[in-house]
């Protein structure tokens, strides 16, 4: 009862359980070692140290920002894994029944995790910035790089990250709201995440109308309000490719959009069902 | 624990409760009362709504029409509901990674009961030793008391609790008969669900009976032996008779008219009592090996099953 007490209470929870920590360990290492790695390719296509295909060099731009933003364009499954689990696994193990007996006033609870879900994304965040900014700052500077860290828009691509993290983790207590069953709802995140939505956004890239509508995907409008994207190297690079962003203020009011259209419509479905 | 000063419990109104799963109804019409101060059953068969009723009590499930409410308060609109009601409903709503202190910590947190009650509620329920250990671990009479910390949280002062005996040990059945007893006596309400009369019989004061959905005896407990006479079968003094020569018996009690069946331990005779039936073997030289009035238990089973029969015991 009372909004603060929710809050609290979810955040026991979650400490009390290895979920946030699993999810931040294997955060940790693989955002570290693929930004360090395909940092280390890039920079040394860039830098000429590692010999291209044809012997001309690749000019990738300016490398820092999309080296760093792999925190948020890699990372962002994990909130959003994070929020659906918090909520999802209160069905799985049955303890919607004590969280509502406790609690009865259901959109207080929902509300408890929604803040809880924002404030660890935003929590990933930080951890996704630190994995990819040491991978991706060690792999410049070794080619004779500049790693950018001195620049204030490198400081603002952070800050921005750090807000995608944080809505990530909104999008996934929606999530796990509008699809109750915990294995459900980890294999839609990821095939969604993983194959569905870099697929669509590949193939979206090569013509206009269709990267005009491509911009609107969850992931692409994450990537416009962090301000640099993984796939901005592949269309460097490429050339032949189009891409539309939106800016970084309507991509942010996208995932708003997101998370409260899966939220609502859970709430109206799944949240308000009888607990037997 | 519950201390000298328990709280005075709130008397629990069903009226007219009624929910229906598409064209299945599972709870229909039904209106009773349970008092504080007392112990009282609510039995019937597996499926005969006693779980869906509860869950409608405390807002879990919605109802399709009728009310159920806390001295004439819902669930749902209690301040501090885990202070006025405390429920245990099934052995297995625990996360398995949770140990039972941080589990009851949880709750605790979320219905503003003071962090105390937390360990007061393990020493009471006997998990004091356990209160560290992963909940995964468990065995299910140890969830069951787990269940019941829970329900004793908030020291409240109505108590639901949906099949608290299943799982539970020999010692633990009777703990939890000496508890349930306690706790009434301090003048809470307690609510027990069971599909067995038996299990609940040597606690309850009054028992509520469903059968598919319906009421079939609210009332007290010795009140159901005679519920019987309602039920259609006139009820009548009862003796047990065995001897030694069953079948002389048998031709013996044809002769004198009387109506018996063979059970496990002898003859049921009824119409007739110990005097009788004495004189009748003893005029016909019969030895007898028992001869004793059918015990009120017995009639009170009798009645139940006869009572919620067809419900798909």
């Amino acid at each position: 009862m009372g909004p603060f007490a929710a809050v609290r209470a979810e955040f026991t929870k979650i400490f009390t359980t290895h979920l946030w920590w699993v999810l931040a360990l294997v955060l940790l290492v693989y955002l570290g070692a693929l930004t360090g790695g395909l940092g280390t390719l890039f920079a040394g296509l860039q830098s000429g140290a590692i010999e291209a295909r044809g012997g001309h060099v690749p000019s990738f731009g300016d490398l820092a920002p999309p080296l760093y933003s792999f925190a948020t364009s890699i990372g962002y499954v994990f909130p959003v894994l994070f929020g659906a689990l918090v909520t999802a696994g209160e069905w799985r193990h049955q303890t919607i029944t004590p969280t509502f007996l406790a609690n009865p006033h259901r959109f207080q609870v929902l509300w408890a995790k929604i803040c809880s879900a924002v404030v660890f994304g935003a929590g990933y965040g930080v951890l996704a910035l630190a994995a990819s900014v040491t991978g991706g700052a060690l792999a410049l500077r070794h080619f004779g790089l500049d790693p950018e860290l001195g620049e204030v828009s490198t400081w603002h691509l952070f800050v921005r990250a750090l807000a995608a993290m944080a809505l990530w983790g909104f999008v996934g207590v929606g999530l796990g709201v509008l699809v109750p069953s915990q294995a459900a709802v980890i294999v839609t995140i990821l095939a969604f995440t993983q194959f569905v939505e870099p697929l669509l956004r590949l193939a979206a890239a090569f013509s206009v109308p269709t990267a005009d509508a491509a911009k609107f995907l969850p992931g692409a409008s994450s990537d416009a309000l962090v301000g640099a994207s993984f796939l901005d190297l592949q269309n460097s690079a490429e050339g032949t490719m189009v891409v539309a962003h939106l800016d970084w203020q309507h991509g942010g009011l996208m995932l708003i959009v997101y998370g409260a259209a899966v939220t609502v419509i859970g709430c109206l479905t799944t949240w308000r069902r009888d607990v037997s | 624990m519950p201390g000298n000063t328990a709280p005075r419990g709130a008397t629990i109104e069903i009226a007219g409760l009624t929910k229906r799963f598409g064209h299945v109804t599972a709870v229909d019409d039904l209106t009773f009362s349970v008092h504080p101060g007392r112990v009282t059953g609510f039995l019937g068969p597996n499926g005969a709504g006693k779980t869906t009723t509860l869950r409608m009590l405390l807002g879990l499930v919605r109802p399709t029409s009728g009310r159920a409410t806390f001295d004439g308060v819902r669930y749902r609109r209690l301040s501090r509901p885990l202070m006025t009601v405390g429920a245990a409903l099934e052995a297995s709503s625990f996360h398995p990674g949770r140990s039972a202190r941080d589990h009851l910590r949880v709750y605790a947190q979320a219905g503003r009961v003071p962090a105390s009650r937390v360990s007061a509620a393990l020493a009471t329920v006997g998990l004091a030793a356990h209160a560290d250990r992963r909940v995964g671990g468990y065995s299910l009479g140890m969830r069951q008391r787990l269940g019941l910390a829970f329900a004793l949280l908030g020291d409240p002062g109505v108590l639901v609790l949906d099949e608290p005996i299943n799982g539970l040990d020999p010692e633990g059945i009777r703990w939890i008969r000496q508890f349930l007893r306690r706790l009434a006596a301090e003048g809470r309400t307690v609510l027990v669900s069971s599909h067995l009369l038996s299990e609940v019989q040597q606690s309850v004061d009054d028992v509520i009976v469903i059968a598919k959905g319906r009421l079939v005896y609210a009332g007290e407990l010795a009140g159901l032996a005679s519920a019987r006479g309602r039920a259609g079968q006139a009820s009548a003094p009862a003796v047990i008779v065995d001897s030694p020569t069953r079948d002389v018996l048998a031709h013996a009690l044809a002769d004198a008219r009387l109506a018996f069946e063979q059970t496990g331990d002898g003859f049921l005779v009824s119409g007739a009592d110990a005097a009788s039936l004495g004189h009748l073997a003893f005029t016909s030289g019969i030895e007898l090996s028992q001869l004793r009035p059918a015990t009120q238990a017995g009639a009170i089973e009798d009645t139940f099953i006869e009572l919620v029969g067809e419900g798909g015991l």
